[in-house]
């Protein structure tokens, strides 16, 4: 203890920020990106000898090269924003749903059954009312087995509802081989072919335009629930405590229940989209990471759905842009993903600044030893 | 310099951003002596000692430690300077033993030599009267042993300045009595001795020299052999203030609440309450006193329908003006639907009666969102309310819509109590409705209480200070380890009686063991 130490000011001071301008909120995000794209086009460059611009362009074109592009964009900013709109009250209630992934199955299995054995029976609107059910209760039931052993015995939902993914995975491909086109192909093929019974139809001559409605609505009424109605203000509460909830008179266990079955169905919705909106097919990939994905945009939105909006198509579009550089440039995935890493890293480092206020050592005299 | 100072802060300024939390504050401190720092809740009390402790750094202002000038920036850097602070949350690891506490962090040694830290704590313990088990987990350790823990570690670590943040905010008067004799017992030792806190009567019995800040200012310092409280009192609120806690004789009493044999157990199967019986009258204030986790928080929440009570127990609800209700069976919402008129003003403010992260606004509809049919919440009126709130008990906020957590403890329960109170309760109860408090909200919450019981309330009021209790409640019901030990009656009874009463069962087994 008689060692004498050198009691310096730290290098730097961090304090956290009471509130910040807008003007300076997107001032610093807007410098993380600038920053990113420096940082890519230095690593775009030492990895590959490729001009980063090209590169950036190529990837811009990637998403919103041709009508048909923007189109497939909007169509997977949708299918990743549902799932994520989804998520957000079970997140919102601290109930960590990772099981989107099988509820977008499930939904996407229910809505492929009612394609394939109802639709051709009935008229086509009608066909699209019962796949969108059929496909919200088989979600909901994903979402409420787990919440009822939450709510029941509090075991553990994260681990639960990931497990619940392996069953939904396993439930596909037995539907897959049992609807198979042809004998061994283990693929279902594209449902309804000639009729397009059960598909969406084209609205205003494009395809893919119910797909974004159906979403935008979905993201506007999930805004509203979680911010205006009882049950959004029950879910806050239950998230911050189950104790203050009691105290409050509320049926924890009912809102528990509740909540994760509202999620669970909107993912299975995500999977009805998947299904009649996009794929008109059906399997075990037809989810394909997204309920995972979505985790991703629903935490960086602070699980404000109209945020979410922006999020998804942020990274729809860094997944395209990838693809694109990798088949344009002739390079594997890796230096995609290692751009796509490294302008989330700046997007999440602006977090921080904009949070936090770093001041470094002031030139103040050094104190003396 | 006088050889005299063990530590001189000068000219320490703390910006948080809103308001300056210290502002060119000079403060002394002498060897040998325990030295009070006395202020409301927000004055800065704290912050100023964190910056002495390594917690934060001045953003302007020099420290002199034994005459040098110094910079803190770790608390590792005030540890070298021998500073150690005991804060108001204890930090400790729970699974740890008392000794593994003492030197975690320390790394002195390879290998850890647990066999001298037990023969260095033993003989800490002996010098200045503590008791402690080295061996003992964390986890079984009362609250009193945790801080007798974290005092013993502080000490190990050579410190020769001890800063206190509130340390009899958790402790019974026998407790309290014990860490008193502790600091004496360092002081004659030539410690220096710093406690934080707001009790006067406290200030009054343990320190030399009382050192006042009032919203961040440094008022001033004055031996406490010259002062008195009001005088402090006035330093601190900055006007003067009446020290005594009306009590209005009760009038028009009604039965209000009848609990017969109410037993509760714990998860675990452990008794908390057995069998108790008594009544609440509506006009009254019905004191409960008890050292902590005699059953209070059993008792408050059974009543609320929080807990279950075993079989045979009864609480008859009796309202002045609607049918009785048996509330044993009914959880909170049966409770809510049946329309009972029960306000509760829980212990553990944000584990339980609010919610940090929400606004104003979004606490105060907390107990009545579910009004109207509508499946949208109605915010207009819990706004005209928590507008009323703010209004009347002078919570100090930005706006309404700032998140709870960030006020201060005092706004915070004034919120908390106004929202229970703002039903007008047919029974009110309360428990620590006081606790952390300044001595301004404090009366404010008192006066408050004394409105209720005028109004026709039942008021059942658990406390900690029995000087409190004594000054404000018409009777005061004793719990000893979850058994009644007895009714007093609030005018006549005196501090020692009840205080044994609190003990004398435990004493009692202890004697047939």
């Amino acid at each position: 203890m008689s060692k004498t130490k050198r009691h310096t000011e730290p290098l730097m001071h961090i304090t956290k920020r009471p509130a910040i301008a807008l003007w300076k909120n997107l001032g610093i995000r807007g410098i993380g990106l600038v920053l990113a794209l420096i940082v890519c086009a230095i690593v775009i460059y030492a990895v590959t000898k490729l001009n980063p611009l090209e590169v950036y362009v190529a990837m811009f074109k990637g998403t919103f090269g041709s009508q048909t592009r923007v189109w497939y964009m909007l169509r997977d900013t949708a299918m990743l924003l549902c799932i994520a709109v989804g998520l957000a009250p079970a997140f919102k209630m601290r109930f960590w749903n990772i099981g989107a992934e099988g509820q977008v199955l499930m939904g996407a299995v229910a809505a492929a059954a009612c394609m394939k054995y109802v639709a051709p029976n009935v008229p086509h609107g009608l066909s699209l009312v019962i796949m969108f059910a059929a496909s919200a209760i088989a979600g909901g039931i994903w979402g409420f087995i787990p919440s009822v052993f939450k709510a029941r015995w509090n075991t553990n939902e994260t681990l639960f509802t990931l497990m619940m993914n392996y069953i939904a995975i396993q439930i596909t491909s037995f539907c897959v081989s049992k609807w198979e086109d042809h004998y061994g192909s283990n693929t279902v093929g594209v449902i309804n072919q000639q009729t397009h019974a059960g598909w969406f139809p084209p609205i205003l001559g494009q395809q893919y335009l119910l797909n974004v409605l159906i979403v935008a609505v979905i993201t506007v009424c999930m805004y509203l629930y979680l911010k205006e109605s009882k049950h959004g203000f029950e879910i806050a509460v239950v998230g911050e405590s189950t104790n203050t909830a009691r105290y409050a008179a509320m049926n924890v266990r009912k809102i528990i229940i509740r909540t994760v079955i509202v999620s669970g169905a909107i993912c299975g919705i995500a999977g009805f989209i998947a299904v009649a909106g996009a794929g008109h097919t059906i399997s075990t990939s037809t989810a394909g990471g997204r309920g995972f994905t979505a985790i991703i945009v629903a935490w960086l939105s602070k699980f404000n759905t109209f945020i979410m909006t922006g999020v998804s198509a942020l990274i729809v579009f860094l997944q395209k842009g990838a693809i694109q550089i990798a088949s344009q440039f002739g390079l594997n995935d890796f230096v995609s993903e290692m751009i796509t890493g490294i302008i989330l890293f700046f997007i999440l480092g602006s977090e921080f600044f904009i949070n936090f206020k770093v001041r470094f050592r002031s030139s103040r005299k050094e104190i003396e030893k | 310099m006088d050889t005299n100072v063990a530590v001189r802060m000068a000219g320490i300024t703390k910006d948080f951003g809103k308001g300056l939390a210290n502002d060119n504050i000079t403060l002394e401190i002498y060897k040998g002596e325990i030295l009070s720092l006395l202020g409301e809740n927000g004055s800065g009390k704290t912050t100023l000692m964190n910056m002495l402790s390594g917690i934060y750094f001045p953003d302007s202002g020099k420290i002199y430690v034994n005459g040098k000038e110094v910079s803190i920036a770790s608390p590792r850097d005030a540890f070298d300077l021998h500073i150690g602070m005991i804060h108001q949350h204890f930090k400790l690891v729970d699974v740890f033993t008392a000794a593994e506490n003492i030197v975690l962090g320390l790394n002195e040694h390879v290998k850890l030599d647990l066999k001298s830290v037990r023969a260095a704590v033993k003989d800490i313990c002996a010098r200045y009267g503590f008791n402690i088990d080295p061996d003992k987990k964390v986890y079984d350790m009362s609250v009193s042993e945790k801080q007798t823990l974290e005092i013993v570690k502080v000490l190990y670590r050579g410190a020769d300045i001890l800063i206190l943040d509130e340390p009899t905010a958790v402790l019974t008067p026998q407790e309290t009595d014990r860490l008193f004799a502790v600091m004496r017992n360092m002081k004659a030792d030539g410690k220096s001795i710093v406690i934080i806190t707001h009790k006067l009567h406290e200030v009054m019995e343990i320190s030399d020299r009382v050192a006042v800040l009032r919203k961040g200012k440094y008022i001033g310092d004055i031996a406490t052999a010259d002062t008195n409280p009001q005088q402090l009192t006035d330093m601190m609120v900055g006007k003067s203030v009446t020290l005594n806690i009306d009590r209005p004789e009760p009038k028009d009493l009604k039965e209000r609440l009848v609990v017969k044999n109410l037993t509760v157990l714990d998860a675990d199967g452990v008794k908390k309450l057995s069998n108790l019986s008594f009544t609440a009258y509506g006009g009254e204030i019905l004191g409960i006193a008890g050292i902590s986790g005699s059953g209070q928080k059993e008792l408050l929440e059974a009543i609320a329908g929080l807990q279950k009570p075993e079989e045979g127990a009864s609480i008859r609800f009796i309202p002045p003006d609607k049918q009785e209700t048996e509330l044993v069976g009914k959880n909170p919402e049966d409770i809510y639907k049946q329309g009972v008129s029960l306000a509760f003003v829980p212990e553990d403010r944000f584990g339980m009666g609010l919610v940090g992260s929400m606004d104003i606004v979004d606490n105060v509809m907390l107990r009545s969102y579910k009004e109207g049919v509508s499946p949208l919440a109605d915010r207009k009126h819990p706004k005209e309310r928590a507008e009323k709130i703010v209004e009347e008990l002078e919570v100090v906020t930005p706006g309404l819509s700032t998140p709870l957590r960030k006020l201060s403890g005092g706004n915070v329960q004034k919120i908390l109590v106004g929202r229970e109170i703002a039903s007008e309760p047919a029974l009110l109860m309360t428990a620590y409705a006081v606790r952390g408090l300044d001595i301004n909200t404090s009366y404010t919450i008192y006066h408050l209480l004394n409105e209720q019981k005028a109004r026709g309330a039942a008021v059942v009021y658990v406390g900690e200070d029995l000087d409190v209790l004594l000054e404000l409640c018409d009777r005061i019901l004793v719990l000893c380890a979850g058994q009644l030990s007895g009714i007093v009656d609030g005018r006549g009874a005196k501090k020692e009686e009840v205080g044994l009463l609190m003990t004398r069962l435990a004493e009692k087994e202890a004697a047939n063991e």
